[in-house]
């Protein structure tokens, strides 16, 4: 499951994405250069509009780089096609959103069976990753529910489960732990853990929660203004750039 | 995406905003059944001329007349010289009739016999016009609807009479039904060779005195039985019944050897020594034969003339009925396919962030877009079906209507309305691309949208 770049999971070189309002040049992301090890749980820490989110979106495939090169398995995000992308999207990495984005109409069970529908798995192979991947996060007898069923952290760990059903090397968080209270916030940091050590997961996750970094992160890319202040690696706290 | 995929989220997509998409599906089959049920009065009005010319025996028939007195039917002078000139004009009587009857794939030859009369009936002279009426007449449909029956046998002395013809002999035509009438005519009577002046009205015909000595003109009376009165005005083929008012056994028309107009075209002539027919019908097996059997007649001389272009007319004109009936009921299709598209584009309102996730988790834009399209797609198949039901129904409707009306006048029913096949199927695959046409625009737009926007929307 884990990949190899040279022993980097990805690698954004000089990364900048910046967009026009009017006017104005905004610098959502300038600069970056950033080596994301594989099999690492690195976090992203910045304040809100710091860039964060919007460099994992490029390291996801959903946006592309004003400049610079975002690198995965000797491939270039940014000279990708919109359907080599979306292929990246479906095998390579897997998204988990602070909102969930379960899509409410369906059952949980489809809601995880939906990335093996795009990414053409055999209707025959489907029920059993499916299975395995809602066994993973305990939600094996909720399969039938509805998301509004659900709470909060249930809703959370079945999108876990649908970013696991794929089985990709890299897992994107996007503020995973931020509509949750600190007790929900910590089982799905527990089980973001337990995918990264278990599995050998590369796990980027963006937060602005400093200890949830400090306790879960192999090393925190701190970002400000767009920018990539500093990697602290633990323990220890080495500083790389 | 696979289809099954796709046909399964696109089927889950419909049924979760049901209302919305059953009400633009009924504007989809509302539009369909206009179109259908306008197509199908179109083929139902083509098939029921068609039938109804074809019953005429018109379409089957080929008009033989001499080439004396015809100069072409309908043709340019100069094909009809040309056809003139590769064989020589013959006279049009009966041995010319008995070659005919002997050709290949020709049912029946049969004179056209009409000629001026006095009929008696109570006492009072009434003045008009009869016509011979073969046979074949009986089962072609010429006098279908008509009071009373058909004469008894070929050479049976009875007559048929028109109804306004009925109405002068009486003010209740139908208790005129197996009474007699009298019918005074005049019978030409060939005069003996180089015999002078006949003993009633005669005339003598020839050029410079070498042809036969003319014939005399003798009143005779005829008694006859009514049989039936037809209410309408019975077709008996090109120039065959038309005017006439009193209908006998064609095979009594030619014993009473009546004069007719081209007797006295025989004498100027000086070909009056046999008796020559003004014109000829000729009952071929099918409309397809009737070329080549109008081609070996006119090899024998004889000038003649059928209706098959004026089918290939009517066809071109029930095309162009058709075509323009066909853009009428779009009309109301073209207004359907506004429907998918607003369907459509509120599904994408509603459905952005769904889109977004689906494009985070791996969906290409085609995924998107093939969506968007399977919606439309179904909706339209589904539209199609109901609306080829519905345009069915509509056209039985319109049948129902007007077979009442029909039946109030006292007229048979008819079958006005069709939903062949091709019409059904190619309904539904047009209600299914215009529906395709129509979520063209939204599925491009919904697979353009850009992933990151669409999953902050709220």
């Amino acid at each position: 499951m884990s990949s190899s770049n040279n022993g980097f999971a990805i690698r954004a070189e000089s990364v900048s994405r910046h967009y026009q309002m009017g006017a104005a040049l905004i610098r959502a992301v300038d600069d970056v250069s950033l080596e994301v090890r594989a099999g690492e749980f690195l976090a992203l820490l910045g304040s809100s509009g710091s860039g964060k989110s919007t460099l994992l979106n490029l390291l996801a495939g959903l946006d592309r780089p004003t400049s610079g090169a975002i690198i995965v398995r000797g491939r270039n995000l940014a000279e990708m096609d919109t359907h080599e992308l979306a292929r990246y999207r479906s095998l390579t990495v897997g998204m988990v959103f602070q909102a969930f984005n379960l899509l409410p109409r369906m059952t949980l069970e489809e809601n995880v069976e939906l990335p093996l529908r795009l990414a053409e798995v055999e209707r025959a192979d489907r029920a059993a990753r499916v299975q395995e991947s809602l066994e993973r996060v305990g939600l094996l007898k909720r399969r039938e529910h509805r998301p509004s069923e659900l709470s909060g952290g249930e809703q959370q760990r079945a999108a876990l489960a649908r970013a696991l059903v794929n089985r990709p090397a890299i897992l994107l968080a996007d503020e995973p732990t931020g509509n949750l209270d600190s007790a929900t916030g910590e089982e799905i940091m527990l089980l973001l853990k337990n995918f990264n050590q278990s599995m050998g997961m590369t796990i980027v996750m963006v937060t602005h929660e400093h200890p949830l970094a400090e306790r879960f992160a192999d090393r925190i890319a701190t970002v400000a203004d767009g920018k990539l202040v500093s990697v602290t690696e633990k323990p220890g706290g080495r500083v790389q750039s | 995406m696979k289809i099954t995929d796709l046909t399964e989220l696109a089927l889950r997509n419909l049924r979760e905003a049901i209302l919305r998409n059953s009400l633009t599906t009924v504007g989809v089959a509302v539009g369909v059944a206009s179109l259908v049920a306008m197509l199908s009065l179109g083929v139902g009005l083509q098939q029921f001329a068609s039938q109804r010319l074809e019953s005429t025996g018109l379409f089957n028939a080929v008009f033989v007349a001499s080439r004396y007195n015809v100069r072409g039917y309908g043709r340019s002078p100069r094909q009809n010289q040309n056809a003139e000139t590769s064989k020589p004009a013959r006279p049009l009587d009966e041995i010319a009739r008995q070659e005919i009857a002997r050709l290949p794939n020709v049912n029946e030859v049969y004179p056209e016999i009409r000629f001026m009369t006095e009929v008696r009936y109570a006492g009072k002279p009434y003045p008009t016009m009869v016509a011979g009426v073969p046979e074949s007449s009986h089962t072609d449909g010429a006098f279908d609807g008509m009071q009373g029956a058909f004469f008894s046998s070929p050479d049976a002395d009875e007559a048929i009479l028109q109804i306004q013809f009925a109405k002068d002999l009486s003010a209740q035509p139908s208790s005129l039904i197996g009474k007699d009438l009298v019918l005074r005519y005049a019978e030409r009577e060939a005069l003996p060779a180089q015999k002078g002046a006949a003993n009633a009205a005669s005339t003598s015909g020839g050029s410079g005195g070498s042809a036969g000595a003319g014939f005399s003109v003798v009143p005779h009376e005829k008694k006859l039985r009514i049989v039936g009165i037809v209410s309408t005005e019975p077709e008996g083929g090109f120039g065959g019944f038309g005017r006439s008012r009193v209908f006998i056994p064609l095979a009594i028309a030619e014993t009473l050897s009546a004069t007719e107009v081209n007797d006295l075209r025989d004498v100027l002539n000086g070909s009056n020594k046999a008796r020559t027919y003004g014109s000829l019908t000729v009952r071929v097996k099918s409309p397809a034969q009737v070329p080549q059997v109008e081609a070996a007649i006119k090899n024998m001389g004889f000038a003649t003339f059928s209706l098959l272009d004026t089918t290939r007319n009517l066809r071109l004109f029930f095309t162009v009925i058709d075509l323009l009936l066909g853009i009428f009921g779009s009309l109301a299709l073209a207004v359907a396919t506004l429907g998918i598209v607003n369907t459509l584009v509120m599904a994408i309102l509603e459905r952005r962030r769904e889109i977004g996730v689906f494009k985070a988790l791996g969906a290409d834009d085609r995924d998107i877009k093939q969506l968007f399209f399977a919606e439309a797609g179904v909706m339209g198949l589904a539209g199609g079906i109901s609306g080829v039901a519905l345009g069915w129904l509509i056209g039985r409707g319109v049948m129902w209507g007007t077979n009442i009306y029909l039946s109030h006048r006292n007229l048979p029913a008819v079958n006005i309305s069709s939903v062949p096949l091709w019409l059904a199927l190619g309904a539904i695959a047009f209600a299914i691309v215009v529906s395709l046409v129509a979520g063209l625009y939204p599925a491009s737009r919904a697979a353009h949208l850009n992933p990151v926007e669409a999953l902050r929307y709220e």
